[in-house]
């Protein structure tokens, strides 16, 4: 009796993206335009009064970054979806609409290094304070609960690549404590792994990486999971105490489920203003319609590579889940059955020295500090994105002086393996 | 539409109340016309107003009713003590009360001649012992949706928010009314 429900593949398409209301048009339009006149007087009350759905100017929606919204939320599950500028301007809306001065938030100590200097340095002068639990023992995550707890936050698949994070069991930690449980599903995108079907509430995705996939657009989503109530709860009063910018409107109360999502755009886009470019936003969507496809090949190359890796004489480790010797390989067959995504590191015998040749000597994979783009990609972080850390820091980080992390392409993985073997030769 | 398959519900078997077809929701805010709003608020920052005031723009006849402020005027509209109180037969009967109070607001309504055609719950109103009695009757009951949501989300108004409206189409949406910012139910 309920509408039949389509496939992943199908949404990654259709979803959003009905013909343009006004011509016909059947791609998406990029509406590059700052401002949309208003039907009339009270019609522009409406829309600033958050009476009417519509569209008043870029800052605060656009119908092109909207289209994508509504793709993204319908691949995650979620109610809805903010388009933003970047994945970091992601993760700041949603914070900024969960926390006070002076609140807390628990983080996973393995994360994207511009994550954790946001959390550890930025963060501060606002007064958020993170406190860092280990994703490997999820009951450090309790422990780490205080009453100023107001969100914990995981990567799905964790940088630098290669370790797979118990979704569920932190998230029946963060439900007993009623904390809102924030996953960035960015490594992993909606194909591999699917968060709100494993406990979280809200999702952030650098759409910079696999959801745009081809390394020519930043950009950031925010996805609402509708199933944190947030109405009545004093602990966010973005969301639960009248607001005086819309007349006292209680915006968990007004827009239910998706209240989250409501907040984030007109309590943070609008006032602090990260706005995502249409233009950008029309090629994330371009790059979402074959998302399943690239996903797949992704990971399938990564597992060719990885395994290759594994048998090589001048490679001490390979950090796979994909890899039946990994230790992470049954939280990969739980949580991703269908591949393990593209990035992961290796170790080199040869140790530092060895890693700067080797960046230097690969012809095809390129040496850049990205992630999920068609080409193969490659960072020796210890002399790039850490060398100001001390060789302790490095270790802690994953990234000690012998740590080559790959992000694997969609090219013929044969072509991949030849890069690698004659770059290893000369390392 | 892709995924609006015809599901119509087979003759003796009751609605479904966690998971209304599009075309049931759809119908009803096709055939309707008048709307008795219980609970309307004259504050704008409620839920109650900014429905009242969305439905209104959309041609609905909405009729106010709160006893707290019968006899003054909503957003044009006269403002009624109860249902029994407003002239003229209601098409829909739209409570905006708690789950609770919707009991008795139930009965209220299928005490009206002639009566209402759909009793709707306003989200996060829920009585199903008063659907029931209402739907022996022969009246078609929504309970824990907003009827602006839906109408945004049947539209594609919602999209705009980028609310995920459940909705794929090949079909355009149809403008409505003057201007830009208003679309219809009906896709060609």
């Amino acid at each position: 009796m309920t509408d039949r429900l389509p496939g992943f593949d199908t949404l990654a398409i259709h979803a959003g993206a009905a013909p343009d209301a006004a011509t016909g048009a059947r791609a998406t339009p990029i509406y590059q335009t700052t401002s949309f006149v208003f039907d009339d007087v009270d019609h522009a009350a409406s829309l600033f009064g958050l009476q009417a759905f519509g569209n008043i100017y870029s800052r605060i929606g656009n119908p092109t970054c909207s289209v994508l919204e509504e793709r993204v939320a319908a691949l995650e599950g979620g109610t809805a979806a903010l388009a933003v500028a970047s994945g970091h301007a992601a993760e700041f809306l949603t914070f900024h609409t969960l926390l006070q001065p002076g609140d807390e938030f628990i983080a996973a100590r393995k994360l994207y290094g511009g994550s954790i200097n946001q959390f550890n340095h930025a963060y501060k002068n606002f007064g958020w304070n993170v406190v860092w639990a280990d994703s490997d023992d999820p009951s450090s995550f309790e422990a780490a609960i205080t009453p100023r707890t107001k969100a914990i936050f995981v990567e799905s698949i964790a940088n630098p690549g290669g370790v797979i994070v118990d979704l569920q069991a932190i998230a029946a930690i963060a439900k007993k404590h009623r904390i809102p449980f924030i996953v960035d599903n960015t490594m992993a995108s909606p194909y591999l792994i699917r968060p709100f079907e494993h406990g979280a509430d809200i999702i952030v995705h650098s759409a910079t990486k696999f959801l745009g996939g081809h390394g020519n657009s930043v950009g950031g989503l925010i996805v609402d999971g509708g199933s944190f109530n947030f109405a009545g709860d004093d602990r966010y009063p973005m969301l639960s105490k009248p607001r005086p910018e819309y007349g006292g409107m209680v915006l968990a109360e007004t827009f239910g489920n998706f209240g989250f999502a409501i907040a984030a755009r007109v309590l943070g886009l609008r006032d602090l203003g990260p706005a995502l470019s249409p233009f950008n936003a029309f090629l994330i969507l371009n790059g979402i319609e074959t998302l399943p496809l690239r996903m797949q090949r992704h990971s399938d190359n990564a597992l060719a590579v990885a395994e290759h890796l594994a048998n090589h004489s001048k490679v001490s480790w390979v950090s796979y889940p994909g890899l039946r010797s990994d230790r992470y390989h049954n939280l990969a067959k739980q949580y991703c059955p269908k591949g393990a995504g593209a990035v992961f590191t290796f170790g080199l015998k040869g140790g530092y020295e060895a890693g700067v040749k080797l960046v230097s000597n690969l012809k095809l994979f390129s040496h850049l500090a990205n992630i999920g783009d068609t080409r193969s990609l490659v960072i020796h972080p210890a002399s790039t994105t850490h060398r100001q850390l001390s060789d302790e820091q490095k270790t802690q980080a994953g990234a000690g002086p012998e740590v080559v992390r790959l992000s694997i392409g969609l090219e013929d993985k044969e072509d991949l393996i030849e890069d690698l073997n004659q770059a290893l030769d000369a390392a | 539409m892709l995924i609006e398959l015809p599901c119509p519900i087979p003759y003796g078997l009751a609605m479904d109340h966690s998971n209304y077809p599009n075309d049931y929701i759809r119908g009803i805010l096709n055939s309707v016309k008048t709307i008795a709003l219980v609970g309307a608020s004259a504050n704008p920052a409620r839920p109650s107003w900014i429905v009242t005031k969305y439905l209104l723009e959309r041609g609905y006849d909405v009729i106010p009713v709160n006893p707290g402020i019968a006899g003054t005027e909503l957003l044009g509209k006269k403002v009624y003590g109860s249902l029994a109180e407003v002239p003229g037969p209601i098409d829909m009967v739209e409570i905006f009360r708690n789950s609770e109070a919707a009991g008795p607001l139930t009965d209220e309504a299928l005490a009206l001649d002639p009566l209402p055609k759909v009793i709707w719950m306003q989200l996060s109103v829920r009585n199903d012992e008063a659907a029931a009695r209402a739907e022996a009757k022969g009246i078609k009951v929504v309970m824990d949706r907003c009827p602006k949501i839906e109408f945004g989300r049947l539209s594609g108004e919602i999209s705009w928010q980028g609310v995920n409206s459940r909705m794929l189409s090949s079909k355009k949406p149809v403008l409505s009314g003057k201007g830009f910012q208003k679309l219809g139910l009906n896709r060609p």
